[in-house]
């Protein structure tokens, strides 16, 4: 049942119909053990007063004396009375009783079907006067009795039901509007409507679901703050530049001293240089995106990898890399293009918050590190680092925002990782590669 | 003028700083919130250019502080957002004036001169004292009708005097209109353009009251 009023109400109308048939079972078995003792007691008592009134007389009326007998016919509707003599002759009866003998018990109570109907029958035999006295009453009477008792009974709570189940539908209905306010109140919301639902006041019974509700509402509104910052950093990263060139292009233009105009060019062919890296940047992105297939592998020695890159990529005066002995001997079975592309992208992070400093690679079997002495990562920020165009507030002045993300990329297709930490003891961030174990 | 371009892109805010300069402007750049405060609660700008993304904050934050100090340096928001959430944001935030990158460099150096123009309390663009007429849209200058060329600091100082024509304006206020952090500043600087001024556009035009400043003589 997909309605839960529907269900409750159902239940409890079901639940309280049992109670009540129950009920008028028990009393209907209680009520006709006691009518039928009650019954019995009256046959019982009736063919006793009977007896004693017969035994008043000396000797009993005629054979055929019907109207003296005819006096004792008020009880005909319930109770019939036979008189008989102890060799068999029929003594007296009342009005409507019938002709054949009641019973063929010579005392006691007995059942005895007579023209298709049954009798309950008390006989008592009285020898000294030569009498045997029989009162009985129908069965189906006692039947109907006990009948009129339990329809008396469900007659009133028969005419009560319609306004029991009214009663049980409003009170269901009335339980379920907490539910019912609650649904409204979600309904009623503009889409961006990310407030929580007031779970403290819900019953206790809805308030896990309000709570579950919240939660979800929770993260949908942080996907949504996310999406929305890393759009608002990709429009900020994508446009500046742009405004770097038309501003730079129009002084050109407007600049009459040879040396502004040129010094406007200079300015304009970096801002080609950073743009086209950009671009590099987000096709490899998109890339690595679209490519949904593990990388194919191969054995991979880091060294020549690494002593490629340090090689290309320019760096300060002042500051000195390393590649210790360990990652000469490193060889992966990875894929190479993928670890370049992670490495490359660390490298330059490295080189370009390093002025003046060491720079060190160093490697165990399943890792790679490399650490600078640059002016790390302030602390709130390490776990934005990798999400697109995030550029923190120690930015490099020619950084994208796209090279962490790049690289977690890049990792993610080769099993790898990146851990990214402030160092420990002096200044500088150090990143840290960790590789699958080959098995 | 002089303008705090506040901008962490090296290569717009050196574009700003020279396209700006090349309109008549005294332009200071820094890079981020923290620089841009200190500068503003130091020097007296005529307006500020405020790029809303920056590396330690939002510009926003740093407009609303400036407001909430009853600071009423005018400032002009520059954003890559361009989103009407956004200018409606942007301008309840206090700021004067709003343009999404990339703009053109000449319609900022406009609404510049426009909002530092309502800031003075006026809306005409030309600056007016008896004959001499200013127009900073274009540097112009006439006296009498007649065209005169002024060199680029002589203008400055010009303006700086007719903006409020009664007012006496003292060297130190004239030379932190003329130049930037980075300009080293002649000792006699301002006495010289004042000569070449009254040379150009009248003996009497700028009178000098003597251990105060300058200001302008009486409207002929």
């Amino acid at each position: 049942m997909k309605s839960l009023r529907l269900r409750l109400f159902a239940t409890l109308l079901a639940a309280t119909g049992i109670v009540w048939l129950t009920a008028v079972v028990w009393i209907y078995v209680g009520s006709r053990g006691e009518v039928e003792q009650v019954l019995d007691t009256r046959l019982q008592e009736a063919a006793r007063m009977v007896a004693s009134l017969a035994s008043g007389f000396e000797s009993l009326p005629g054979k055929s004396a019907p109207a003296a007998i005819a006096q004792l016919g008020s009880y005909e509707r319930q109770l019939s009375c036979q008189i008989w003599s102890l060799d068999g002759r029929m003594v007296a009866k009342s009005s409507g009783a019938p002709d054949q003998q009641l019973s063929s018990a010579s005392s006691g109570f007995s059942d005895r079907t007579i023209d298709g109907e049954t009798w309950r029958v008390f006989t008592v035999e009285d020898a000294g006067h030569n009498l045997r006295v029989m009162v009985g009453d129908r069965l189906s009477l006692r039947e109907r009795l006990v009948a009129d008792l339990i329809k008396g009974l469900m007659l009133p709570a028969l005419l009560i039901a319609p306004l029991l189940g009214a009663a049980i539908w409003a009170s269901v209905g009335q339980g379920l509007r907490p539910l019912r306010r609650m649904a409204q109140d979600l309904g009623d919301r503009e889409p961006d409507d990310m407030r929580h639902v007031q779970a403290d006041q819900a019953p206790i019974e809805v308030r896990p679901l309000a709570n579950a509700l919240n939660g979800l509402l929770s993260r949908v509104e942080a996907a949504r703050r996310h999406e929305r910052e890393v759009t608002a950093f990709a429009a900020h990263e994508l446009r500046t530049p742009l405004a770097g060139l038309k501003t730079q292009a129009q002084v050109a233009m407007a600049a009459e001293d040879p040396k502004v105009v040129r010094g406007a060019l200079e300015q304009i062919v970096a801002a080609v240089d950073r743009s086209t890296r950009l671009v590099r940047q987000l096709l490899t992105i998109a890339k690595l995106d679209a490519d949904a297939a593990d990388a194919p592998r191969s054995t991979v020695a880091v060294g020549p990898i690494l002593a490629e890159i340090v090689a290309d990529t320019p760096k300060h005066d002042g500051t000195v890399i390393t590649i210790d002995a360990s990652v000469r001997e490193m060889v992966l079975d990875t894929n190479a293009d993928c670890l370049q592309l992670a490495l490359r992208n660390l490298h330059e992070n490295a080189v370009q918050h390093t002025r003046d400093g060491r720079i060190v690679w160093a490697a165990t079997p399943n890792s790679l590190s490399v650490e600078d002495e640059g002016p790390g990562i302030p602390s709130d920020e390490l776990d934005k680092l990798g999400n697109r165009f995030f550029r923190g507030r120690l930015r490099s002045p020619i950084g994208s925002g796209l090279g962490l993300a790049i690289v977690k990329l890049a990792l993610a297709k080769i099993d790898a990782e990146v851990t990214i930490s402030n160092r420990t003891g002096c200044r500088g961030a150090r990143s840290e590669l960790t590789f699958p174990v080959r098995t | 003028m002089r303008i705090l371009v506040v901008e962490d892109d090296p290569i717009l805010s050196d574009g700003l700083r020279t396209g700006l300069s090349l309109t008549g402007a005294t332009v200071d750049a820094v890079e981020t919130c923290e620089e841009a405060d200190a500068a503003i609660a130091a020097s007296r700008y005529s307006a500020v250019v405020l790029d809303i993304m920056l590396p330690d904050g939002s510009g926003l934050d740093l407009l609303r502080k400036l407001r909430r100090r009853r600071d009423a340096t005018p400032v002009l928001l520059l954003t890559a957002r361009d989103s009407i959430g956004d200018k409606v944001s942007g301008l309840d935030s206090g700021a004067d004036d709003y343009l999404a990158k990339p703009f053109d460099l000449d319609e900022l150096a406009a609404r510049l001169r426009a909002i530092v123009r309502r800031e003075g309390g006026r809306a005409a663009p030309m600056l007016v004292h008896g004959s001499i007429v200013l127009s900073p849209a274009d540097l112009a200058a006439t006296v009498d009708g007649r065209s005169i060329r002024l060199s680029r600091r002589e203008f400055a100082i010009l303006t700086a005097l007719m903006e409020r024509p009664g007012q006496v304006r003292s060297r130190a206020e004239l030379e932190e209109r003329l130049y930037g952090w980075q300009e080293d500043i002649e000792s006699n600087a301002v006495e010289v353009h004042i000569h070449n001024l009254r040379a150009k556009i009248g003996k009497d035009a700028i009178q000098t009251i003597r251990g105060v400043g300058y200001r302008m003589g009486a409207a002929l």
